[in-house]
C-alpha cells in the first residue's frame, strides 16, 4: 500500500532522481577534479591498511554504543513528562554541534587525568583513571552523536501515532512488542548508518582521545598526503576508500530498512500510558539524569573555562560571529530547500556522500573547478554554503524522510483522491506534517554550519573568518583565555540557533 | 534616479582610478598572520608608508593553495613558509631568487639558500610550569628517564610542522638510536594531538606537565601576562631550529615591489616587530635589541638544523621510528 501511495502522489519520478543526481554530482565532481590533476590514483602501504582497519571498527563500535545507548535515554523522553523536559532535550543537542577542539578539552575536563573524575576519584582514593586509549576514542564519539542517536529515535516514539498508544492501553497489549520494536527496526538502522559515516571521517578527536599514532585513521593519512606531502594522488585514493566505505553502509542501510507499517492518526497530542509504573519511572529517570549528566558536564566546563575571556574578546570575534550567523542562515535554507526534493531513498544515497567525503579533498577539488572561471576568494561565500549544505544534508534527510514517506504514505492516496498534487500537496499536506522534523533539521544545519571550521582554508582571503576560524586564530597566538571565551560565544550561538530553530517544531514533543 | 546612476557612476571611476594609481602588493600569508593580534598590520602600515603602495594579505593555506594555483596565482610574495617543508616549494619552479645580501641575518645557524629569506625562528623545546615541575629535567636523556608519572603532550609529526620538527630533533641526537628513545620516551606522552594549539591548550588545562613547544613561549606569558610561571626547559643535547620564510614569486607582476618588500623585511623597523607580535626570534636583529623579556630568555648553546634535502630524506624514517614506538 505505502510503494502504490507514492507512485500515485509523488512528484513525477524523474524529479527527485534528478536532484540526487545533482547532488552526487556535487560531491563526484570534485573528487574527479583532484584525481584528474593528480593525473590518477596512488598506491597504498600497509599503515593505511592498519588506518583503515581502525577506521572501520571504530566507528562501528562508536555507532552501535551510541544507538545502543540513546534507545532507553530516547524511550525515557518519550513517555516521562517533567519540568524542564524540551529545555533538556534543546541542550542535549549541544555537544554534536560543538566544533571538535572545544569538544575535546571539555571532556577532558571532566574525564581528563586533571579531570573533575579524577578529582573527585582522587578525594575518594580510588585509582586514577586513563581517558587515552581505544575507550576514549568511542567515549568522545559516543559524547558526540549520542544526542543525534537520541533525537533520531525520540523521532521515531513522537512519529508513533497517539492513537496507537491509547489502542494499545485499552488492550492492555504489550507496547514495547507491537509498536516500539517495529518503530526502532525502522529507524535504528538509518541513526546508526549516519553515526557510521560522521566517524569514519573523525580525524582531531580519535587522535587525541585514542593517545597517539594507534588511532590512526583514514582522515589523518588523507591530510597528511594533501597538507604536507601535497601528493593529489594519494590523498585522492584514500577519499575515494573512504566514500566507498560510505556508500556501502548507506547501501546496506536502504537494503536494511523496512517501510513504516502504523498507518495514518489523527495528530493527537501524545498521552502515554505505558512506563507510567513505579519501576519504570526509575529507571526512566535513571537514564535520563545519567545522559544529562554525561552530555552536560563538559559543556558547563566550556562554560566556566570560557567566561572570564568572554568579556575581553576582541572586536574582530564579534565581527567573525556576525559572518558566521549570516553563513548558518543561508545554509540553512539551502539545505532546506535542498532536502526536501531530495527526501526519497536514492536522495538520501546521494545524500549520504556529503558526509563520507573528506572534506579537504571536497574542497581542494571544487577549488579545481571554480579556479578557471572567478578568483577562488570571490566564490568563498556560496562555496562555504554549498558544502555546508552538503555536509548537513545526510542528517537532514535521515530525520526528514521517514516522516515523509510516512505522511505520504497515509494521506497521500486521500490528497490524490481530491485532486491535490503539486505545490498545493507539499503546503496543504506534506509540510504541516513535517513540522516537528523540519524544526529539529533546520536548528541542526544552522548549528552544524556555525561550528564549521571551512572546508575553505584554501578559499579564504583573511577577511571572510569565520567564528571558529578566529578561535583557532587566537589559540594559536596563546590567546587561550580569550579562545576560551570565543569558544562559549559560538556554544552559545549554536545552541540558541538550534533552540530557536527547533522549538517551532518541538511545540507538542 | 538618472543623477543618482551618474554620481554612482562618477565614484565607481574615480574609485578605479584611485585604484589604478596605488600598485597593488598582494602578499599570502597563513591563517594567523593578519589578525589584529598578529604581525600582519604592523607590517602593512610600515611597508606602505615606504612603498605608496597597497599591501594587501591573503591569508589561509600557503603551500598547497599555491601549489594547486601554479602559475596563476594572485600573489606576489609568501610570507610564512617553514624549513622542513621547502624542497616541495623549491621543485614547483614558482619562486624567484630573492637576490638579497644575508651578512645581516642573526640565524644560529649559516643561511645561504637564495630562494627563501627567513624572517623569524625559535627553536623546539619542553615548555613547563615552574610551580608544578620541581626539578625539570636539565637534559633530553634526564626527560627520557624521568620517571613516568611526568606527563607530555606532543604534536603529530603527520599534521603537524612543530610535531615534525620534534621528531627530526630525535633524530639528529639519537641517530639509529630514536626508536629506542621513542619507546622510553612514550610512557610519559599523554597523547598527541593534531597541532600546536591543541597541545598547548591541554597544557595550559592542566592535562599534562610539559608540553612540546618552542623556546620562545614563555615570552608571551611574561609581557602580555605578567605570568612568570612558564619556562622552557633547555638541553644541552641542542634544541631543533625551526624557520619562517619569505619568498617571490616568479610570477609576479610588480617585481619591483616586490624586491621592495624583501628589503623591508630585513630592515630593523620590520624585524622589532616580530618578537611581540609573532612570539619569536627577529631573523635579523642582534639579540641586544631584542625587546626585554625575550633578551633574558635562556637560549640553548648548541642548534641542531637539517637543511631541506636531508630533512626530506630522513623524515619517512624519523617519523616511522615515532610511529612504530608509541603504536606498541
Amino acid at each position: 500500500m505505502a510503494q502504490r501511495a507514492v507512485a500515485l502522489t509523488g512528484v513525477s519520478r524523474l524529479g527527485p532522481g534528478l536532484w540526487a543526481a545533482l547532488v552526487a554530482a556535487l560531491v563526484i565532481g570534485p573528487l574527479g577534479a583532484v584525481i584528474w590533476r593528480a593525473g590518477g590514483l596512488g598506491a597504498l602501504g600497509a599503515p593505511d591498511l592498519a588506518a583503515l582497519w581502525f577506521t572501520l571498527w571504530q566507528a562501528a563500535v562508536s555507532a552501535a554504543v551510541s544507538v545502543a545507548l540513546a534507545i532507553p535515554v530516547a524511550r525515557a523522553l518519550s513517555r516521562q513528562r517533567f519540568p524542564g523536559r524540551s529545555a533538556l532535550i534543546a541542550l542535549l543537542g549541544a555537544p554534536f554541534i560543538l566544533p571538535v577542539i572545544v569538544a575535546v578539552l571539555g571532556l577532558l575536563a571532566v574525564f581528563g587525568g586533571n579531570g573533575l573524575v579524577n578529582r573527585l576519584g582522587g578525594g575518594l582514593g580510588l585509582p586514577r583513571m586513563d581517558i587515552y586509549g581505544y575507550h576514549g576514542v568511542i567515549l568522545a564519539h559516543v559524547f558526540f552523536n549520542l544526542p543525534l542517536a537520541t533525537r533520531l529515535i525520540l523521532q521515531g516514539w513522537l512519529a508513533i501515532p497517539a492513537e496507537r498508544f491509547r489502542l494499545a492501553a485499552s488492550l492492555d497489549a504489550p507496547v514495547g512488542r507491537l509498536l516500539e520494536r517495529p518503530m526502532l527496526r525502522r529507524i535504528a538502522p538509518g541513526a546508526f548508518t549516519v553515526i557510521f559515516v560522521i566517524c569514519l571521517t573523525s580525524f582531531a578527536v580519535a587522535l587525541t582521545l585514542g593517545g597517539g599514532p594507534r588511532a590512526t585513521t583514514v582522515e589523518l593519512a588523507i591530510y597528511q598526503a594533501f597538507k604536507f606531502d601535497f601528493d593529489l594522488a594519494r590523498a585522492a585514493t584514500l577519499a575515494l576508500v573512504q566514500l566507498a566505505l560510505g556508500v556501502a553502509a548507506a547501501l546496506a542501510l536502504l537494503a536494511l530498512s523496512p517501510p513504516d507499517g502504523f498507518g495514518a492518526g489523527l495528530d493527537r497530542l501524545h498521552q502515554r500510558w505505558d512506563g507510567q509504573g513505579h519501576a519504570a519511572k526509575v529507571g526512566d529517570f535513571g537514564w535520563i539524569a545519567l545522559a544529562a549528566l554525561f552530555l552536560l558536564t563538559p559543556l558547563a566546563m566550556i562554560v566556566l573555562a570560557g567566561l572570564p575571556g568572554l568579556f575581553a574578546l576582541p572586536p574582530e570575534v564579534w565581527q567573525a560571529a556576525l559572518r558566521s550567523l549570516i553563513v548558518a542562515l543561508g545554509a540553512t535554507a539551502l539545505t532546506l530547500a535542498l532536502a526536501l526534493p531530495l527526501a526519497t531513498r536514492a536522495g538520501e544515497l546521494a545524500g549520504l556522500l556529503g558526509v563520507a567525503v573528506s572534506g579537504l579533498v571536497l574542497g581542494t577539488g571544487l577549488f579545481l573547478v571554480v579556479q578557471p572561471f572567478v578568483r577562488p576568494a570571490e566564490a568563498a561565500l556560496p562555496v562555504t554554503l554549498l558544502v555546508n549544505a552538503l555536509m548537513a544534508l545526510p542528517f537532514v534527510l535521515r530525520i526528514l524522510r521517514p516522516e515523509l514517506d510516512a505522511a505520504r504514505a497515509d494521506f497521500g492516496q486521500l490528497a490524490a483522491t481530491l485532486g491535490i498534487t503539486g505545490w498545493a500537496l507539499w503546503r496543504i499536506v506534506l509540510l504541516p506534517r513535517l513540522r516537528r522534523p523540519l524544526g529539529f533539521a533546520a536548528g541542526l544545519t544552522a548549528a552544524l554550519s556555525m561550528g564549521d571550521l571551512g572546508v575553505i582554508a584554501l578559499f579564504a582571503d583573511g577577511d571572510h573568518a569565520t567564528l571558529p576560524l578566529q578561535l583557532y586564530g587566537l589559540m594559536g597566538a596563546y590567546r587561550m583565555e580569550a579562545a576560551q571565551g570565543a569558544a562559549l560565544l559560538l556554544l552559545g550561538l549554536s545552541l540558541g540557533l538550534f533552540w530557536l530553530l527547533d522549538r517551532g517544531g518541538r511545540a507538542d514533543a | 534616479m538618472l543623477g543618482r546612476t551618474l554620481v554612482a557612476g562618477f565614484l565607481t571611476a574615480s574609485a578605479s582610478l584611485a585604484a589604478a594609481e596605488t600598485p597593488v602588493l598582494t602578499v599570502y600569508a597563513g591563517d594567523y598572520f593578519n589578525s589584529e593580534w598578529g604581525p600582519g598590520p604592523g607590517i602593512e602600515k610600515g611597508f606602505e608608508a615606504r612603498c605608496g603602495c597597497d599591501l594587501v594579505f591573503k591569508t589561509g593555506d600557503l603551500l598547497p593553495r599555491l601549489l594547486l594555483e601554479g602559475k596563476r596565482t594572485e600573489a606576489d610574495v609568501v610570507i610564512g613558509l617553514t624549513s622542513d617543508l621547502t624542497r616541495k616549494a623549491r621543485d614547483s619552479g614558482l619562486f624567484a631568487p630573492h637576490g638579497r645580501d644575508t651578512s645581516a641575518l642573526t640565524l644560529p645557524v649559516a643561511w645561504a639558500d637564495d630562494i627563501f629569506l627567513p624572517f623569524n625562528y625559535a627553536h623546539t623545546a619542553f615548555v613547563y610550569d615552574n610551580t608544578r615541575v620541581e626539578s625539570p629535567p636539565t637534559s633530553f636523556q634526564e626527560l627520557l628517564d624521568a620517571p613516568d608519572d611526568l606527563r607530555l603532550v606532543i604534536q603529530d609529526p603527520r599534521s603537524s610542522i612543530s610535531g615534525l620538527a620534534l621528531v627530526l630533533w630525535v633524530q639528529a641526537i639519537y641517530g639509529d638510536g630514536a626508536e629506542a628513545a621513542w619507546a622510553k620516551l612514550a610512557p610519559k606522552i599523554v597523547t598527541v594531538t593534531k597541532g600546536w594549539s591543541e597541545s598547548y591548550g591541554l597544557f595550559t588545562d592542566g592535562e599534562a606537565d610539559m608540553v612540546l613547544s618552542y623556546t620562545t613561549s614563555p615570552a608571551y606569558h611574561i609581557l602580555a601576562e605578567d605570568d612568570l610561571t612558564k619556562s622552557a626547559a633547555i638541553f644541552p643535547e641542542g634544541h631543533y631550529f625551526m624557520v619562517e620564510l619569505v619568498a617571490k614569486l616568479a610570477s609576479t607582476d610588480t617585481p619591483d615591489l616586490a624586491d621592495q618588500f624583501m628589503d623591508y623585511v630585513l630592515t630593523e623597523d620590520f624585524q622589532a616587530m616580530i618578537p611581540t607580535s609573532n612570539w619569536s626570534l627577529p631573523a635579523a636583529l642582534p639579540r641586544e635589541k631584542w625587546p626585554e623579556g625575550f633578551r633574558e630568555l635562556p637560549m640553548p648553546d648548541k642548534v641542531l638544523f637539517y637543511d631541506e634535502d636531508a630533512a626530506a630524506d630522513l623524515r619517512d624514517e624519523a617519523i616511522e621510528a615515532w610511529r612504530s614506538a608509541l603504536s606498541r
